[in-house]
Formats: structure tokens, sequence, C-alpha cells
């Protein structure tokens, strides 16, 4: 009897095992390496779907920081890159880790802060000058420190402004952006979050939007096909039609007008515009 | 409110197959390690103590260092898969429910296996006779290894990368409804978890309380 039934769960978990090995093992699937501002959106679950209905590819999205997708992409672990961290992407291309490097869509930076704004950066046009208020005044300040996008821009911001922050207001929190907006509420501090997010967290968090518009807080978006002379093993046609995807005039209209609907206005503005 | 089923349903397959696949491996081998005397069993029953410490986000790291791309595994394309989990959460299953058989076998009384051995029981009659003596313990070994691994996260999170309908479990999707913002989606999927718990939790129990008393 023991037997019996050890051998039929056996049997059980072999199956399943099997069964979903050959599911991954197929090439339709297309790994494709997303920084979490994308996912976190919501953007994501609309663009997926209707790719895979479109052209019969499945993806996979693993969202991480943009330092961390780009470690895949240099390991050969991803088939396709969307990351936000422009320097980082030119350093990735100059290597001869990509094979494409394209704009997809942009948003803003913005950077918010309690409603005391102890700094004075309310109304301050520029986004260093406002940083340089908030080291000056030794007001707290949270920043991401994973090493993503938003980490790397906030990195040049800082050096833009010929500041090295230190110290205790200069909080590191290593955590994804909801978070930091969060400990950012919580301890009366600011921050550089990318609209998107804020917008999601706003009626959960009291921070207030401090400087906005400035040149230097574009998000630039792009999706990066790794080079397959490199990587052999990489799903090369499955990544070129994710590229082409986003690009096509269709994808870019409904990149245009999601988030329209929940916050009034779009959370990511199209690289292509046709007008 | 579908998409939560297909994430309760995800949780309880692959929680359920590594618990499967960890009892097989780890039953017997918690029997034979706390039945037999051999040199050296204080340093496995140290090994074994440790390994249910065992940091998950450790064994998340190198079952993916294991399966990445570029690994030694890597043509295997397992990765971010359900099979991945299922790897990780054997691994972090496997020690626990090992340490607690080895505690429960060595309870009981030394005098039954001797009888047993002189009535001329074969390896396996032995075997059996033995799980059934200490029913009570391989169950509180299951529900010490159940509990370990469908509350997993960061490992979860690590091999399975949280697609959505595919390797979402109630652990990662409440790690990514949290990092939405929708604070209510994940407290639902929470108590969902919890809820899952104490149903098999107690289901355990009702059979241990049943098999005491008798």
């Amino acid at each position: 009897m023991m037997q019996r039934i050890t051998l039929y769960s056996l049997l059980f978990a072999l199956y399943f095992i099997l069964s979903s090995c050959s599911r991954t093992a197929s090439n339709h699937q297309i790994l494709l390496a997303t920084t979490t501002s994308v996912q976190d959106s919501g953007l994501l679950d609309v663009l997926i779907p209707a790719f895979e209905k479109a052209s019969g590819f499945r993806i996979k999205p693993i969202a991480v920081g943009s330092g961390e997708a780009m470690a895949m992409g240099r390991r050969g672990d991803a088939d396709v890159l969307l990351v936000h961290s422009p320097k980082d992407e030119e350093a990735f291309m100059n290597e001869g880790f990509g094979q494409s490097r394209q704009l997809i869509m942009t948003n803003t930076y913005i950077i918010v802060g309690p409603s005391q704004d102890p700094a004075g950066c309310l109304g301050t046009k520029s986004a260093t000058e406002a940083l340089a208020k908030i080291a000056n005044t030794k007001s707290i300040f949270v920043s991401r420190a994973d090493k993503s996008g938003t980490h790397k821009k906030e990195m040049s911001l800082w050096n833009k402004a010929s500041i090295t922050p230190t110290g205790t207001p200069y909080i590191q929190a290593q955590s994804g952006m909801g978070a930091v907006l969060q400990i950012a509420d919580e301890k009366k501090g600011y921050t550089l979050t990318d609209r998107a997010t804020y917008l999601a967290f706003k009626s959960k968090i009291a921070l207030k939007i401090m400087v906005a518009g400035d040149t230097d807080l574009i998000n630039y978006y792009s999706v990066i096909v790794p080079n397959p002379n490199k990587f052999p093993k990489m799903n090369l046609k499955g990544a070129e039609s994710w590229a082409d995807f986003l690009l096509a005039s269709t994808t870019q209209k409904v990149i245009a007008e999601f988030g329209q609907d929940k916050f009034g206005k779009p959370l990511f503005y199209p690289a292509l515009t046709n007008e | 409110m579908n998409e939560l089923f297909e994430v309760v349903i995800t949780s309880l397959q692959v929680s359920g197959i590594s618990l499967v696949i960890a009892a097989l491996m780890a039953i017997p081998l918690g029997a034979v390690i706390g039945l037999s005397n051999f040199r050296g069993k204080k340093l496995v029953l140290g090994l074994v103590n440790t390994g249910m410490g065992l940091p998950p986000i450790l064994v998340g790291l190198v079952v993916a260092l294991l399966l990445w791309r570029s690994g030694p595994l890597g043509f295997l394309g397992l990765l971010y898969s359900r099979t991945a989990i299922i790897i990780a959460q054997t691994v972090i299953a496997i020690p626990i429910i090992t340490a607690f058989v080895m505690v429960g076998l060595q309870k009981i009384d030394p005098e039954l296996i001797q009888q047993t051995t002189a009535l001329g029981a074969t390896r396996w009659q032995m075997f059996i006779i033995l799980v059934r003596e200490a029913k009570l313990a391989l169950l509180t070994a299951v529900m010490a290894g159940f509990g370990g691994i469908i509350s997993e996260v960061g490992a979860v999170m690590m091999v399975g990368g949280n697609i959505k309908g595919d390797t979402r479990v109630l652990t990662t999707g409440i790690l990514l409804e949290t990092r939405m913002g929708n604070f209510n989606t994940a407290l639902v999927m929470g108590l969902v978890l919890l809820m899952i718990s104490f149903v098999i939790n107690l289901t355990l129990t009702i059979i241990q309380q049943k098999d005491s008393r008798q």
C-alpha cells in the first residue's frame, strides 16, 4: 500500500516537472528584463497580452532595476531589455553587448517633498538648484540607492550640482520606488521619483510635487536587443519582434493613452509622434 | 478575482509538489539518520540542524546562479519557471522535514526495534512499522516543511521571477501589489495565504490529534 502511494506520488511529481519543462524549453518564449516602473505602473499588463496575441510569442517579464537588467543583458540571461538609464545604455552599446537600442517613450521625473518644505524647494525651476537647497539646509533626502535608472538619474543630478550627498539626512533606502516614497513620507524627506509611481501612490502619501518640468528631469525608456553574435542562444527573432511591436504606431498610441482614464493624464509619452 | 484564483492555484501547486518531493526524500533520510548509529552522527545531526536554519534567500541565489543561461545548468532553460520554484522550495523543505523526522524517530522505544528485528522483519517492513509508530512526528515534520515553503518570498521571487499567469504566487503577488500601491489587494492576498495555512494546518492537526487519542 505504502509502496503504491509512494510510486504514484513520484509519478505525479515527475509528470508535473516534465510538463513544466516542455513548456519552458520552447523558443516561443522571450525573456524580458524590464525596469520595475513599467511593470508597477501596469503598462506591461496592457502591452504584453496585445503583443502575445499578435505575434504568438510568449513574454516572461522579469522586473528588476535598470542596473540589474543590463547586468542580465551582459551575461546573456535576457532576450531583450526595457531600461531607462541612458548613460549605462550607451556604455552597454559601446562595449558591443547590444545589437540595437531604440527610444520607446519618455516620462518625467519630479522632486517631491513634505508640505512644510524645510529646504524651500517649492517653485524652484531647476532640479540641481533644488538639490543644492536640500543639501545646504541639511534636509532629509531619501535615495533609491539601488542602481536603478532613477538612482542613476539622481546621482547624475547631484554630480551636475557638484554635491556629494553624505551624512544622516541622506537616507540610502536600497528599495523600490514605492517603498522609497513611503519612507520619504514617513521621514518628511525629499526624493526623486518618476511621475507614474508618484501618481500611483499619491492618495496614500502626503508628499507634494516640488520641482517639475526641468529638462534635466526627462526620463528616457529604451528597448535594447542584445548582440546575437555574443549570445547565440538568445531568442533574436522574439527580441526583434518585441522591439518592432513597441515602436509600431498602434502600440505608441496605446502608450500615449495609458493611464488617462485613471489619472486624467498620460503616464508615458510615446517616442514617435506622428504630428 | 480570476487572477487571484490563478495565483492561489499556482501557490498550492508549486508548494504541494515541492512538499511531496521533499517529504519523499527527507522522511527516509531522517529515518536512516535518526535510527542508525554511526561514526560522525553528531556531525550529521549538526549539519541537518544547520540546514533547518538555511537562509531561503541563499538557496534562491544558488539555484538562480545554477540555472542562469550562462550558468552550469543554463541549457535546461529552467530559470523563471515553476520548476525552478519547486527546486528551490524542495531544497528549503528537505532539511526542515529531515530534522523533525530524525528527532521524532529517536523517541521511539528501542525495544520495539529490537522486537521487530527479532521477528524477522525486512528493512522495508521495519520502515513501515516505524513510520506508523511515528505518524505524529511525521505529520509535524510535513507541517513544518509546508509552513516554511508556502510563506517563502525571496527565493521564489529570485528563481520564479513573479511572472503573471505563470510563476506569480501569493507571496510574490503581495510584494508586487504593495510595490504598486494596491495595499487592499495585497492585504486580501495576505489573508488568503493565512487562510490556506490555517485550513491545511487545522486538517493535519485534526488527523494528528485523532491519532494520538487512539
